[in-house]
């Protein structure tokens, strides 16, 4: 019997109760010794998940293009729009190319080692670096207060009692690591923090060869480098962090220079080659903000945009090679993820503002392969404040990483998600530890299974959807990505609906009906007319 | 004192020797040196000292004529071969004046405890140039205004030794300074004295919290009292350890997150009001210079300044999306979303500032 199983199964005898906080259910356990230790026994898996955020707001629409939305794109973004001829072709898509910058992912993405997520977001989506940052960390719908964030949430699920009694021998070392600039809530469990920082690689470095940083020559200099020491001796995890650190000597050669992230993903690649039993590491890069110049006028494949994509692609290039050169590399799944996306239309500062649902991506050994999702339907004449609409919530990204590459019950998803989210194929089928969920359906259906009748139209129209039964989503947003209306969320039978939208008021213009079921959903435009 | 050293118990016929020496080894001369009284003026100067009795019912302390040794007290040559007439009834009291006087006489006493003032205001260590340069013209002062304490500690606390930067944040903070100090810069807020009760469970917290780094209000492990103030080499660097610098820094942390939290009653380091009484707190660089001002005695390297503030722009780096932040807080401050945002930032960014080891100086 698995230990989950069994608290299940003992459950109504009140050993497993759920309370109600900030009206999510959590469970908490009773302090029983026999329970703590089934608690204790964490999944048997050596998977991890490697966390890029990219700090700003990435433009997700001049990272991946969609060559078959390019001439209303280039319409929109006249001055910054990439040549179409310079862009990266991808193998078995017409629709989708990289910015020029990201040869090292597209040699994965060719290689089968990448994914590319179309349009990733949230309902209500918040335009504040901060706000919109809190909503990824915390994994909270838009309009909710989290404060604890969804990798804490999954790792004080998988190793109970954190901090107390560890580290232990089934857990030696940390649960999480974050390497960067920015200290992560993500990690914030529902009481403590899981993680532990490494504040950067100077650091990194000085604790791993047990130096201190310069200090003053003066009294409190002295007596600032003996508190360091003692600080460095003390580090919960130091001894742990050092010994896999010595474990290896040798890396691979070809990592660029002056790329913080890369230089952050390879102290990550060297503690999981080293053994580390650490399942979360986050790292990040910032920049990405683009309001003005992101390009250079004349040559808009470079400027400041194309160094920052030109770092993601050869870091995570240089990264994957390295865990093949160390024989991890079917360890290790990554992903990236930036706070939000920008504005479809470009400001005329050269730049991009604030926007929605932006391309996220997955990498890894056993990352699927595939552009999952459609390219964002970009319209033929874009207001300044028009968005990307979102095709994928990113809970759900979180959630079939969880579910499929860590092996989280469902049960436990839900605690840790809060809800429950679609289940997306993030992991090859053949990677082990995965479930054989029968929720995943195959690849992307081409198949159209939302329309609306009249389309433009005024007073109502008439949306027609096909399911697969079972839950079923059926929202309206607005341009900006304001959920306006849902129309469907419930339990619906397999086989085709119609369900009626009335103009209650709207102001004319693009709205976007997006339907989702179980694995698949697809988005419609539809046109209020005057 | 009487009972500490067992003074109470030193009486002609069996005198107790323990204060006599403490007194002279711990309190006035010390061991140094240059100083050379001998065991036979350890048992001379516990001879004056016989007679004291204690009332621990009504906790006073008396002389007892019957109990003190009335013969002369012979010192060595190093007390300039000074004899004390022994002295009998209530005159026998007066003996210990007497020898008060003798002690005070000799220069390394001034010597001694300007030594052990520069320790606890400056630095430990000690060399030639400094002793000759700060230790004697204070002795020397000591010794002119009759060991009257204020004019010393005028002198070394105005003197352009102690402003120098060389010696500045020497100091590393014992744990009542941290524990203490910490309580005062954010001015945490305890029950008031109507609510003595919880008051005193709430400054029992901190105590426990101070013996727990070692150093128990009221309780010095020994006569000498706590190492950290005489024990060379280490002198107060014997504070930080590997078992007492993470229960300084989980203490912040209770307090900067969760609070402490009894009898309904809860203190916590209210990260909004600090920032508040700063001069420009919707500016993260004067938020954080205005901090670190207060907060740490040596100057941070640029780039941990710039750390603080990556944690206060969530790794942005347009300082105005603080400020646009700060201004919706200020705007709305009882909105949840606005005032956590703010909080969560600051929270993290004065972790990540009073763990420093810069902030353990002073």
């Amino acid at each position: 019997m698995k230990r989950r199983d069994f608290l299940q199964a003992i459950g109504p005898a009140g050993i497993v109760f759920p309370s109600l906080i900030n009206g999510f259910t959590f469970k908490a356990f009773a302090e029983s010794p026999l329970v703590s230790a089934l608690i204790q026994a964490p999944t048997e898996t050596d998977h991890v998940l490697v966390i890029i955020q990219l700090n700003g707001g990435n433009d997700g629409l001049n990272t991946v293009i969609p060559f078959d939305q390019y001439d209303q794109l280039a319409n929109a973004r006249s001055n910054i729009i990439i040549p179409k001829n310079k862009l990266l072709k991808l193998n078995g898509t017409s629709l989708t190319g990289l910015h020029p910058s990201m040869t090292g992912l597209q040699t994965l993405f060719n290689e089968e080692k990448l994914q590319i997520i179309q349009s990733v977001g949230y309902p209500q989506p918040n335009f504040s670096h901060f706000r919109a940052t809190d909503i990824w960390m915390s994994a909270s719908d838009s309009n909710q207060y989290v404060n604890s964030g969804w990798t804490g949430r999954y790792l004080a699920e998988e190793y109970a009692g954190y901090p107390t009694g560890y580290p232990n021998t089934v857990m030696p070392d940390p649960l999480a690591i974050q390497i960067g600039s920015f200290v992560s809530p993500a990690m914030q469990g529902p009481s403590v923090n899981m993680g532990m920082a490494i504040s950067d690689p100077v650091n990194f470095y000085n604790l791993i060869n047990g130096i201190q940083g310069a200090s003053p020559n003066t009294r409190g200099g002295k007596e600032l480098t003996y508190i360091r020491q003692v600080a460095q001796q003390t580090t919960q995890y130091g001894a742990a962090i050092k010994n896999a650190a010595a474990k290896v000597t040798k890396q691979f050669s070809g990592y660029p220079t002056g790329n913080s992230l890369a230089d952050q993903l390879k102290i990550v690649a060297r503690l999981i080659a080293g053994g580390l039993k650490t399942r979360i590491y986050m790292v990040s890069l910032g920049g990405f903000d683009t309001h003005a110049q992101q390009v250079i006028a004349n040559a808009t494949d470079t400027g400041a945009h194309a160094r920052l994509l030109q770092r993601v692609s050869e870091g995570i290039k240089a990264f994957m090679d390295d865990l093949t050169f160390l024989n991890a590399h079917k360890r290790v799944i990554g992903m990236t993820f930036s706070e939000f996306g920008r504005r479809i239309k470009s400001n005329s500062s050269g730049g991009t503002d604030h926007g929605a649902a932006a391309p996220l991506f997955v990498f890894g050994h056993y990352a699927q392969n595939d552009v999952l999702g459609t390219s964002p339907e970009i319209p033929l004449v874009t207001s300044a404040s028009a968005n990307v609409p979102m095709q994928y919530d990113f809970r759900s990204v979180y959630s079939s990483l969880l579910k499929q590459w860590f092996c989280v019950p469902d049960t436990t998803l839900e605690s840790v998600m809060l809800k429950n989210f679609q289940n997306l194929r993030v992991v090859k089928s053949s990677a082990p530890c995965m479930s054989s969920s029968p929720e995943i359906l195959p690849g992307l259906d081409t198949k159209i299974l939302l329309t609306n009748y009249p389309n433009p139209f005024q007073s109502s129209t008439t949306l027609s959807y096909e399911s697969n039964g079972g839950h079923t989503l059926l929202q309206v947003f607005n341009t900006e990505g304001k959920l306006i209306k849902t129309l469907i969320d419930k339990e619906v039978s397999a086989g085709s609906h119609k369900i009626t939208f009335e103009n209650e008021g709207y102001a004319p213009g693009i709205y976007y009906a997006r339907l989702q079921n179980s694995t698949q959903q697809q988005t419609r435009t539809m046109l209020l007319g005057r | 004192m009487l009972r500490y050293l067992n003074g109470y118990q030193n009486n002609k016929n069996a005198p107790d020797e323990n204060y006599a020496r403490e007194l002279q080894e711990l309190f006035t001369l010390g061991k140094g040196p240059l100083v050379f009284y001998t065991e036979a003026d350890v048992r001379a100067a516990a001879r004056v000292l016989t007679g004291y009795t204690v009332n621990a019912t009504t906790i006073s302390s008396s002389f007892d004529p019957n109990r003190h040794d009335t013969a002369n007290k012979q010192f060595s040559a190093y007390y300039q071969n000074k004899v004390i007439l022994g002295k009998t009834g209530v005159n026998g009291a007066k003996e210990t004046e007497e020898l008060i006087d003798m002690l005070f006489l000799q220069d390394e006493t001034a010597l001694y405890l300007s030594r052990k003032l520069y320790r606890f205001f400056v630095y430990y260590e000690i060399d030639a140039a400094t002793e000759a340069n700060v230790i004697v013209p204070m002795a020397n002062l000591f010794r002119a205004s009759k060991y009257e304490i204020k004019p010393v500690l005028e002198l070394l606390l105005s003197s352009t030794h102690f402003y120098d930067p060389v010696n500045v944040a020497g100091m590393i903070k014992s744990p009542l300074d941290y524990c203490v100090g910490l309580c005062k810069e954010f001015k945490m807020q305890f029950p008031d004295s109507t609510d003595f009760a919880n008051q005193y469970l709430m400054y029992d917290y901190i105590r426990t919290q101070a013996s727990n780094m070692q150093q128990n209000l009221a309780d010095p492990p020994s006569v000498s009292g706590w190492p950290a103030y005489y024990q060379a080499p280490q002198f107060h660097e014997l504070w930080i350890n590997s078992d007492t610098l993470p229960r300084r820094n989980q203490m912040m942390n209770i307090l900067l997150t969760s609070g402490y939290t009894r009898n309904g009653k809860k203190i916590f380091i209210d990260v909004l009001t600090y920032v508040n009484a700063l001069s420009n707190p919707g500016n993260p660089n004067l938020l954080i210079s205005d901090t670190v001002a207060h907060l740490c005695a040596i100057d941070l390297t640029p780039e941990v300044i710039q750390f603080l503030k990556g944690i206060l722009l969530s790794g942005q780096s347009t300082d105005s999306y603080w400020t646009d932040a700060w201004t919706s807080y200020k705007a709305n401050p009882t909105n949840t979303v606005t005032r956590n945002m703010v909080v969560s930032r600051l929270n993290s960014m004065f972790s990540y500032l009073l763990n420093l080891p810069e902030y353990q100086l002073s």
